[in-house]
């Protein structure tokens, strides 16, 4: 960390400083920045005055590429995004051009596309967790969480091949029928998660430095977290009750039970016990969901070359993230004239500011690591 | 294919491809009647797609009736509504939107370059409202260099939006607390996604000063 006040023309930088005001800037190869963040902070003492976040290191203009490839081409690259949760950006990706087409996927389509897409979300809070939690000072849940994040990574490898950038949907279906045994991997991971859940709960939970840490960290009220655009988890345990999947039902989450978990006062240990509560909820939607997976064909009838006729489409579905929306405008050709991608990182991050201000240096990690964001889809 | 940019409804020059399946022809706007759940049955998807047409509801009357004018068209667009809007009136339709019928999330806000057209950005702000959990889309024309009325102090989620608008369309946004590039270097010469930007330009004197090294374009 060095001193930043050389740099550039932000307003955090420009403003004029208190007598016990300094500015220090943190990132972007902070380890606990989660990737390429760059913080600058205004700090009266050990207090945040002020705080500018800087993004865009990992910027590869990924909307720009998409006006020069055909739709299926352009469906590797939304795994990049974010590269954490690589099933859930193909699941927005392939339903968005389906709904441009007027296609619709099959009925086993949706209900294995819902299966990887749950244990993706799985994967997605168990990466959070270890992270969070050793940003924290916490050593030990990284190792409990990769354990069992390597057996979902272990099924996707099985199903497609690999493990981060999947590419486990394709425009209309699925790339691949379900290997044998798929339906009893999932239900065995599903049987024995409940029991490691807990298992991290016991490790933090009631943790007094764990609470200490979290509670009352980084507080986001409802109003603000609507009005910021905030969505997913973080929107949630600032108890707004709003899930895309049950709001707004894709792919098969209309045939399933699940809560949706809230939490009331929108501090970070909120934040922490709501994505808690959803992976259990995850692991309910993939128990019911392989106990009976409708037989039948993978992919609709989409045709070879992607044609969809003039006109646009918004779909967003919930990521482990919040919300993620694909804006796709078609001129009628096999290229998709403009693809906006609603980035839920992105649009998360900018409520770092409102949680930050009045916290102290410490927590600011503690911050950081509760948006949950991944840097690929924040710069995209 | 996307160099040649066209206007908004460019002709629609019949496939040829036979696995195309039917011609895409000007429908109306019939509702997509739930396509077959086992895809050996005809007809092919493409037969229901349906094309956009005119919207009319209650929304849409109220809107017209308290700015006239400003209300431009209304359609409906794969069950969408999108209401096309005066740019100079976008901030007093949006504090409607949010204020009387319930709009309380911009869930997002970019634009479109159509370059041929007289006023070529589409500006398009996407609102959700939990109340009635409903979509509606905004969309106002820009032309270079017009300022666009801001929206971040309607949501202050514009704000990052809003730069990032300007940033890849050069989009000035009139009343932005801040409005400066936010996803590349601040020197950085020309905005990305506009449609004459070339896909291999880049600002090769930027990468030359910054990065020390040559572009391999």
């Amino acid at each position: 960390m060095t001193d930043a006040r050389t740099n550039g023309s932000s307003d955090v930088t420009t403003t004029v400083l208190g007598a016990d005001e300094i500015i220090l800037n943190m990132g972007p190869q902070h380890p606990s920045t989660h990737g390429v963040l760059r913080v600058k902070l205004k700090l009266d003492g050990e207090r945040v005055v002020d705080s500018e976040c800087i993004i865009g290191y990992l910027h590869r203009g990924v909307e720009k590429i998409a006006e020069h490839r055909s739709y299926a081409q352009f469906a590797p690259y939304v795994d990049r995004m974010d590269y954490v949760a690589a099933v859930s950006n193909g699941l927005g990706y392939c339903e968005a051009v389906e709904k441009l087409l007027g296609a619709e996927a099959p009925p086993r389509t949706r209900v294995v596309r819902t299966i990887l897409t749950e244990l993706q979300r799985i994967a997605s809070h168990l990466l959070w967790l270890g992270t969070h939690a050793l940003d924290i000072g916490a050593l030990t849940p990284v190792f409990y969480c990769f354990r069992e994040r390597e057996e979902i990574l272990k099924i996707f490898e099985k199903y497609c091949g690999a493990r981060l950038t999947t590419h486990a949907f394709r425009i209309g279906g699925l790339q691949y029928e379900t290997y044998d045994g798929f339906e009893e991997e999932v239900k065995r991971f599903c049987e024995d998660f409940a029991q490691k859940i807990d298992e991290y709960e016991t490790l933090l939970t009631e943790n007094r430095i764990w609470v200490g840490r979290t509670k009352g960290v980084g507080i986001l009220n409802a109003a603000d977290a609507i009005a910021l655009g905030v969505t997913g988890p973080v929107l949630r345990a600032s108890g707004v009750k709003w899930d895309l999947r049950k709001a707004q039902p894709y792919a098969a989450y209309d045939q399933y039970e699940f809560e949706i978990p809230t939490r009331p006062t929108g501090d970070t240990y909120d934040r922490y016990l709501v994505r808690m509560e959803e992976m259990r909820q995850s692991r309910r939607i993939c128990l019911q969901a392989v106990e009976n997976i409708p037989t039948g064909p993978i992919m609709a009838k989409v045709g070879k070359v992607l044609k969809p006729p003039p006109g646009e489409v918004y779909h967003s579905i919930e990521a482990p993230k919040g919300e993620l929306g694909y804006y796709i405008v078609s001129d009628g050709t096999t290229q998709p004239y403009r693809v906006r991608v609603r980035p839920p990182s992105f649009i998360n991050l900018q409520a770092f500011d409102k949680m930050a201000r009045g916290s102290l240096v410490a927590d600011v990690v503690a911050i950081i690591g509760t948006i949950d964001i991944v840097l690929g889809e924040v710069d995209r | 294919m996307a160099n040649d940019p066209s206007e908004k409804v460019p002709p629609s020059n019949p496939p040829k491809d036979k696995a195309e399946g039917a011609p895409v022809s000007p429908k109306p706007a019939a509702p997509a009647a739930a396509a077959p759940p086992k895809p050996a049955t005809p007809p092919p998807p493409k037969a229901v797609t349906p094309a956009p047409g005119p919207l009319d509801n209650e929304l849409v009357q109220r809107l017209k009736a308290r700015f006239g004018e400003a209300i431009h068209e209304a359609t409906l667009d794969r069950k969408q509504a999108i209401v096309l809007i005066a740019a100079d009136k976008l901030r007093d339709i949006a504090r409607y939107c949010r204020d009387e019928e319930k709009f309380d999330m911009l869930t997002d806000l970019t634009a479109v370059d159509w370059p041929k057209r007289e006023r070529r950005f589409d500006i398009i702000l996407n609102l959700y409202s939990f109340a009635k959990n409903e979509r509606l889309r905004l969309k106002a024309h820009a032309a270079e260099n017009e300022p666009v009325p801001s929206s971040v102090e309607i949501w202050p989620a514009a704000n990052w939006l809003e730069r990032e608008c300007y940033d890849m369309f050069g989009i000035g946004f009139e009343g932005h607390p801040d409005l400066k590039r936010i996803l590349l270097p601040d020197e950085w010469e020309g905005h990305p996604l506009r449609k004459d930007y070339d896909i291999l330009k880049q600002d090769t004197a930027w990468v030359r000063e910054n990065l020390g090294i040559e572009s391999g374009q």
